[in-house]
């Protein structure tokens, strides 16, 4: 029998079952769209596998129910029968398959009574939707002209004028089975295969279960560890006589190890063997003159990788000569031999495996890209401006995204970079597409070599250790306070500045929930700079141990929905921990790493977070029982102090913090050593530090701050609910003057300058109590204004302002519109406008600059803010002068 | 489940692995205990449902520990005596179940068991595969599968 053939019935038969299973849990849940895809991907594979092997009953019967599925990935509603139907042919497609193996051959008989009812059932469907609104990506799917991947054989109906039959006819008219070349096969009854279980093709080969390969693997894993332990004591025990078994033990477990790894790698050349066949036949389908090289087959890579690639390596080469090579005539018309060349090639680097596909045809289409991306709802115009014509080439990972504009067989239907973004993503590599127009294509992929053992760097987070897999990070980073790398902090969100370049950060504490809230210290940590495809980004630790080579084990299945982590391992000293998932945690940053990593999900993500915007808000208890509340940005650290080290001082408490005297603040009602350790509140500023003394520290939660009712006593700003709580919010600003009288006004004043004024918008009532004395006290006059509309009514009310201030984030009109209003407006186009904003990515500083802010600074980032309003208003005098 | 009346061969028994938990005696069917164990360096998984305790490294495999005591919604417990373990399989996957204290095996006729009370707690009873009267206490029977059929919580990460 056919290698390929042997291969393609082991392949299908366990598809088939997945495919079974899977249906089953559609027909309970049918709006699960994960399902849908999982099975659409299935029989599309099928499909499309049974098109090379020249198998057109196959072929037809899983194109005609992937039409179907199509159908409903596209929003039809799915019914009980439809599900039924689909049911059937997959037991039809079996019935098929049986009879292959049997005889080598496609048993006779006909499936048009299933092809006509899955038909009937799309055009039904398709008339039950008719009534809603249509997608045109909809109906562009079912009337293109549709392609066999074979000429017609003498006789037969091509796909299209069936198509139409279907639509013309009443429809229980059943067109004429299409006829059928006679098999030189000995014909077989498909019903009853006779075949006994025992010689099935599909149980031939031994397919070594990858969990025995990886049990092995632990063993081995183990003994090399007993291994060390025993060298360990050896060594310690001069001239024992286990000396020389013991090195010989030591040898033949290297060899064991080295062996057994061994026997899990392949040359990648096994994944590229079908291809050759498929691009040739796809030369002869598609009317172009391919040519395939490849370079590289005999590099090595774990078997497990090797299966998972195999699938989005094909998928990949046939959207090559699909979509990226043209047709002879419009090579020779744009200047370029008439062959096409597809070339795949394949080399170790580090511990990765890269392999790169690429072709030199006429490249991908950006503004098709776009269009697409709008039409499907991924991008809003909007962001579509702010992207890179790389970010632009990533949306064909998305799910269901197709730009070809025909649905042929050979692809087109917008599965195929969605199945390799999954295979690859499930392996932990990484996909990176390049493209120059007229020039052609390349797919870089980076896969790890094994998923065996992979190199780790071990963390600790809220006390315990977590693995964080070495290829992801970039650097480490140790952050201190006074060093040049520094944790700030931008509202809530931290960053840090490496290289003039802003990072976000993660707290893993944070991040998993493990963290106490108590040792948070905002300003030092080491910090894992990690990178995610193009994205970047840091994870702050609390330590750093070493770097270990750890034997992966996957998550339970009670635990695997955890997005976080990848995976668990068993470290030297037999203690379990949790490797992280890089993908898991640049997902939870919710940025633009969207574009390689589900796009969809994460755009709603990101309007949700435009729409309602989180402040991390530290609660505390003080002097009530009523919680507390301030924004943690604007504390400095959180200390518990024993209460033998606070002194009074001339009728203050103060205290030794960092070898200087910190004065402490209490707030009414808070009693100063009711217990043996008092936590209290750091702030601090240019040097200088007060503590605010509290009861407790309750939290650290995420809310969106909404003063509710304006304070009624001193230092307190008014009420928000917390985590459904009212919880009252203080006033820093009350509070810094008790410690030091001079707090804000120090440093900045400038009594030799006449006072500027500023004009601060903002709608948040908090921030414009929080900053207005803060300016006041750094010697401008201030006027606020709670929106965009107030302040340009104050500045055109002939007051004269010598800077604006203003928050981005505003209902009815934004910052952007403001400043773009008051440069429209002649009289004002040259006042100095300063963004005030908790949004710090580069895209959002590049939209300041085009709205034509002068400055763009962080809402908690006080020294900043001054430093940019001396700027600006010096900016003035100079020109004034 | 509801069914009223069990069907058993005359003169059946079941063999037990019993456990207290809470004060209530239990009973897992010993063809799905696997050992018994006292958890050691138990790790913690941030993010996962409340009813797992974590994971441990129990001779080379990764065992997921549930905490029976959350499972039946009872209070943790503070008698201050080092929980056991019974470890269960379930689809080639390894899992412990925390126990206050292990008890006997005992041998008990299939007809004893009877259904649930019906006014057992719906927590005891979704886990319950009904009860044996055994002298001056109630045994119940724990279903395995039922037990580690645990939902996890929503992701609680934004």
């Amino acid at each position: 029998m056919d290698d390929l053939l042997r291969e393609f019935l082991t392949e299908t038969s366990e598809s088939l079952d997945t495919v079974d299973n899977q249906l089953v849990r559609f027909e309970q849940d049918p709006n699960n769209a994960r399902i849908l895809d999982n099975i659409f991907r299935l029989v599309h594979t099928i499909k499309g596998t049974c098109g090379f092997l020249g198998l057109p009953r196959l072929e037809a019967l899983a194109h005609a129910a992937e039409t179907l599925m199509g159908k409903f990935r596209d929003g039809m509603p799915v019914t009980g029968e439809a599900v039924t139907l689909i049911l059937n042919s997959i037991d039809r497609i079996k019935e098929i398959l049986a009879g292959l193996e049997a005889t080598q051959a496609e048993p006779d008989g006909t499936d048009q009574d299933l092809i006509v009812e899955l038909h009937q059932t799309v055009e039904r469907g398709m008339q039950a939707m008719a009534a809603a609104p249509v997608q045109p990506a909809i109906e562009q799917g079912t009337l293109v002209p549709q392609v066999l991947e074979r000429r017609l054989r003498p006789g037969e109906v091509s796909l299209d004028e069936l198509e139409h039959a279907f639509r013309a006819t009443a429809s229980e008219v059943a067109p004429p089975p299409a006829p059928k070349a006679a098999k030189p096969a000995a014909k077989k009854a498909f019903a009853e295969p006779e075949t006994s279980d025992a010689d099935r093709v599909a149980n031939q080969s031994i397919r070594v279960n990858v969990d025995t390969l990886e049990h092995l693997m632990t063993m081995v894993s183990e003994l090399v560890l007993t291994r060390n332990q025993l060298l360990e004591i050896s060594r310690r025990n001069e001239d024992t006589e286990f000396k020389v078994p013991l090195q010989r033990l030591s040898n033949v477990t290297a060899e064991l190890q080295e062996g057994v790894m061994k026997t899990r790698m392949q040359p990648i050349g096994n994944a590229w063997q079908k291809l050759p066949r498929i691009v040739r036949d796809l030369s002869g389908e598609l009317g172009k003159q391919i040519e395939l090289e490849m370079h590289g087959a005999d590099t090595e890579l774990d078997r497990q990788v090797l299966d998972l690639i195999k699938d989005p390596l094909t998928h990949m080469v046939r959207n090559s000569a699909d979509h990226g090579l043209e047709t002879p005539a419009e090579r020779l018309a744009a200047g370029k031999s008439e062959q096409g060349t597809i070339r795949l090639s394949a080399y170790h680097e580090g511990g990765h495996i890269i392999i790169c596909i690429a072709d030199n045809g006429r490249g991908m289409n950006t503004e098709r890209i776009k269009a697409k991306a709008l039409a499907n709802g991924l991008v809003s115009e909007a962001e579509l401006e702010k992207m890179t014509e790389a970010q632009i080439h990533k949306f064909i990972f998305a799910p269901g995204f197709s730009t070809a504009a025909a649905v042929t067989s050979v692809s087109g239907r917008g599965v195929g970079m969605d199945v390799v973004r999954t295979n690859i993503d499930q392996i932990g590599g990484t996909i990176d597409v390049k493209s120059v127009a007229g020039e052609g294509s390349s797919v870089t992929v980076k896969i790890p070599l094994t998923l065996a053992i992979v190199s780790a760097l071990i963390v600790e987070a809220g006390g315990d250790r977590f693995a964080i897999p070495q290829l992801a990070v970039v650097e480490l980073v140790r952050a201190r306070a006074n060093s040049e790398h520094r944790i700030e902090r931008i509202k809530d969100t931290a960053v840090l500045r490496l290289r003039n370049k802003l990072l976000p950060l993660m707290h893993l504490k944070k991040l998993l929930k493990i963290g106490d809230g108590t040792s948070t210290d905002p300003e030092n940590g080491f910090i894992v700079v990690t990178q995610v495809g193009s994205q970047t980004f840091g994870i702050v630790v609390d330590g750093v141990f070493h770097t270990e080579e750890i034997v992966v084990k996957p998550m339970s299945t009670k635990l695997r929905h955890i997005e976080m982590f990848s995976g668990s391992t068993i470290l030297g000293d037999g203690a379990v921990i949790m490797i992280i998932d890089p993908n898991g945690i640049a997902k939870a940053l919710g940025t633009s790493v969207a574009v390689s990593h589900e796009i969809a999900d994460e755009n709603a993500a990101m309007r949700a977070g435009a729409a309602e915007q989180l402040t991390s808000l530290l609660v505390f208890r003080a002097g009530s029982e009523q919680p507390k509340a301030v924004p943690l940005g604007l504390v400095t650290r959180l200390e518990e102090i024993a209460t033998d080290k606070i002194e009074l001082s001339n009728g203050r408490y103060m205290v030794q913090y960092r070898d200087r005297l910190m004065p402490l603040v209490q707030m009414n009602g808070v009693s100063v050593g009711a217990s043996d350790t008092q936590p209290i509140l750091v702030f601090a500023d240019d040097g200088r530090s007060m503590g605010l003394v509290v009861d407790e520290i309750i939290d650290i939660v995420e809310e969106r701050l909404d003063i509710e009712v304006a304070g009624t006593s001193d230092g307190i700003l008014g009420s928000a609910v917390i985590k459904g709580q009212a919880t009252e919010v203080i006033d820093v600003g009350h509070f810094l003057p008790m410690a030091f009288a001079d707090w804000f006004s120090r440093k900045e004043m400038r009594p030799s300058l006449s006072a500027q004024s500023v004009l601060l918008v903002d709608d948040s009532a908090f921030f414009r109590n929080m900053l207005a004395p803060v300016l006041k006290a750094a010697g401008y006059r201030v006027r606020v204004a709670p929106s965009a509309q107030e302040g340009l009514l104050a500045l055109r009310s002939g007051q004269a302002f010598d800077v604006v201030l203003t928050d981005i984030e505003m209902p009815d009109m934004d910052g952007f519109e403001f400043a773009e209003t008051i440069r429209a407006d002649q009289h004002l186009s040259a006042m100095p406008i300063i963004a005030l904003s908790s949004m710090v990515s580069p895209a959002a500083i590049e939209r300041g600059r085009l709205a034509g802010f002068h400055d763009y600074v962080a809402k908690f980032d006080r020294p900043g803010l001054i430093a940019a309003l001396k700027e600006q208003t010096a900016e003035i005098s100079r020109v004034a002068a | 489940m509801t069914s009223t009346t069990v069907q058993v061969l005359e003169g059946a028994v079941s063999e037990y692995v019993t456990a207290v938990i809470g004060g209530q005696l239990f009973g897992l069917p010993i063809s799905r205990v696997q050992d018994v164990f006292m958890p050691e360096r138990l790790t913690r998984v941030p993010l996962s449902p409340g009813e797992i305790a974590g994971v441990l490294n129990l001779r080379g495999r990764i065992v997921t520990v549930v905490d029976m005591r959350a499972r039946l919604g009872l209070p943790k417990n503070d008698a201050g005596r080092p929980p056991m373990a019974i470890g269960v399989d379930l689809r080639g996957e390894s899992y412990g179940l925390l126990i206050d204290q292990i008890g006997e095996v005992l041998k008990l006729a299939d007809d004893g068991r009877e259904d649930n009370p019906v006014n057992l707690d719906p927590r005891m009873a979704r886990l319950a595969g009904g009860v044996h009267r055994l002298e001056g206490q109630l045994m119940v029977v724990l279903d395995v599968d039922r037990v580690l059929e645990i939902m996890p919580d929503m992701p609680a990460a934004a």
